[in-house]
């Protein structure tokens, strides 16, 4: 899997955090690899959870980003 | 109007929401002092100009208490169609432009009548609480991801100058609920005094930490447009000083006052009742467990819900930030405050009478465990002392 197609989806909400579309309004530019997020980082969605409560998703290449 | 599902055994469950028209009532919540003004100018009683407040501080508790408590929740299969309803939505939209005229009309009365001083006290703390309901609509509209409802919370925050609670909302209280790090959790043993002291700075000051951090992470320093603290008090500062050039000098009084309750009155009141003493445990990563439902204190006194957009079903929203008023749920077991918002707004301001209520329901909590509750450090020796020789007394 390319760094690329990360995705990573908050446990809470349903928020999903996906590398190829950052968070730009987070700051986070398109692109913007999981690694780089910082630890303290919340959901900016729910702000319920944070970075290390989200659960990576694996065939993240069919994910639609933001919630569902 | 009624909902219907299949459940998973495959029955139809039917839902009738008792409270759909009732919430309609939000609209008229906030034109309240307008209808005061009205009845004051009217009838020349300027004791009308008070009867906001009596609403607030007497009536809805009188209420609150002749009605049956209401815990009933929406059956499962139907959350998802009740929390995506419009009608509900399009209420708190609609009572953003209510907030304004309210705000407009009533500057204009103290600005054109020559109002004496108890009047003005009168209609000053009415509209406060009238704009702590803004603030109210602006959480729920402030917790929702889309861009409208995202801009009507800054606007609707706006009209009482409070728009930074947008941000340090979501993204600070939420995050350290019930922790000594979050300044809008209040300390067992901490007045609502002490409280307001480092509830409203931190607020002012985290919020714009928050937005300086997410700025720089985006290239940009603090002073742009795009800082959403910002926004909404650029919003404030055309608002009022276009009243102040349109009215003169005589509204400033009000203006401050309206802003002081709206803030102190009924938001910092709300913050310090909904946590207060509860703490979350850390955990041996040095996190805090995560907010659960025993960490706020809720009420189902139905008036007091009906008026707040269901904040008072506070475990489930802060599970849940997201739901929508409408869908939020009660739950059996869980922290109950003695009566509803207003009523314990009124006596957090007599510090004496709060802690002889609320303290021992803190204690109990804990299960006389004063090392599991959020303490004010100058009070714990006061209180763990206290309480031991409580206990030992009953024991
Ligand atoms: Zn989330």
């Amino acid at each position: 899997m390319s760094p690329a197609t990360e995705a990573y989806r908050c446990p809470g909400c349903g928020y999903t955090y996906l590398t190829a579309q950052g968070a730009p309004h987070e700051g986070f530019a398109p692109g913007t690899p999981w690694s780089a997020i910082p630890e303290n980082w919340a959901c900016p969605d729910c702000a319920v959870r944070e970075k290390p409560d989200f659960i990576a998703i694996p065939n993240s290449a069919q994910v639609v980003p933001g919630t569902p | 109007m009624s909902l219907q599902a299949l459940s998973a055994d495959g029955h139809t469950v039917t839902y009738t929401d008792r409270r759909r028209w009732l919430w309609s009532l939000s609209l008229a919540w906030p034109l309240m002092p307008v209808a005061a003004c009205w009845l004051a100018v009217s009838s020349g009683q300027p004791a009308w100009f008070w009867a906001t407040l009596v609403v607030w501080y007497v009536a809805v508790p009188v209420l609150d208490h002749l009605l049956p408590m209401d815990a009933s929740n929406p059956p499962q299969e139907v959350m998802e169609q009740l929390d995506a309803e419009r009608y509900y939505r399009v209420l708190t939209y609609l009572t953003v432009p209510i907030h304004y005229f309210t705000l407009l009309y009533t500057a204009y009365v103290v600005g054109t009548q020559n109002l004496p001083w108890h009047a003005l006290l009168g209609l000053a703390l009415s509209v406060g609480v009238v704009n702590g309901l803004a603030i109210n609509t602006g959480h729920e509209l402030g917790h929702k991801n889309t861009k409208l409802e995202r801009w009507l919370a800054k606007i609707v925050l706006a009209v009482v100058g409070y728009g930074h609670f947008f941000i340090e909302h979501n993204r600070g209280h939420h995050v350290d609920v019930a922790t000594p790090q979050d300044p809008a959790s209040a300390k067992m043993g901490q007045s609502i005094y002490g409280f307001a002291c480092s509830e409203i700075p931190g607020a002012i000051r985290r919020a714009w930490a928050s937005e300086k951090t997410r700025l720089a992470r985006c290239g940009k320093g603090p002073w742009t447009l795009a800082n959403e603290v910002l926004q909404p008090l650029l919003i404030t500062l055309v608002l009022y000083a276009g009243l102040l050039y349109a009215l003169g000098w005589v509204i400033v009084p009000f203006l401050f006052l309206q802003a002081f309750w709206g803030w102190f009155g009924i938001l910092t009141s709300a913050n310090y009742i909904e946590h207060y003493g509860l703490l979350r445990q850390k955990l041996e990563n040095g996190r805090y467990e995560r907010c659960q439902p025993h960490h706020s204190w809720n009420s189902n006194h139905v008036m007091s819900n009906v008026i707040l957009f269901n904040l008072q079903r506070h475990s489930d929203h802060h599970a849940f930030p997201m739901r929508r008023y409408q869908s939020l749920c009660s739950f059996q077991k869980l922290p109950e405050l003695p009566s509803g918002y207003p009523l314990m707004f009124g006596i957090a301001l007599i510090p004496p009478l709060w802690f002889a209520l609320m303290d021992p329901r803190v204690v109990a909590w804990a299960d006389g465990d004063m090392t599991k509750l959020n303490v004010l450090p100058a009070m714990r020796d006061q209180l763990v002392r206290r309480y031991a020789r409580d206990r030992a007394a009953t024991a």
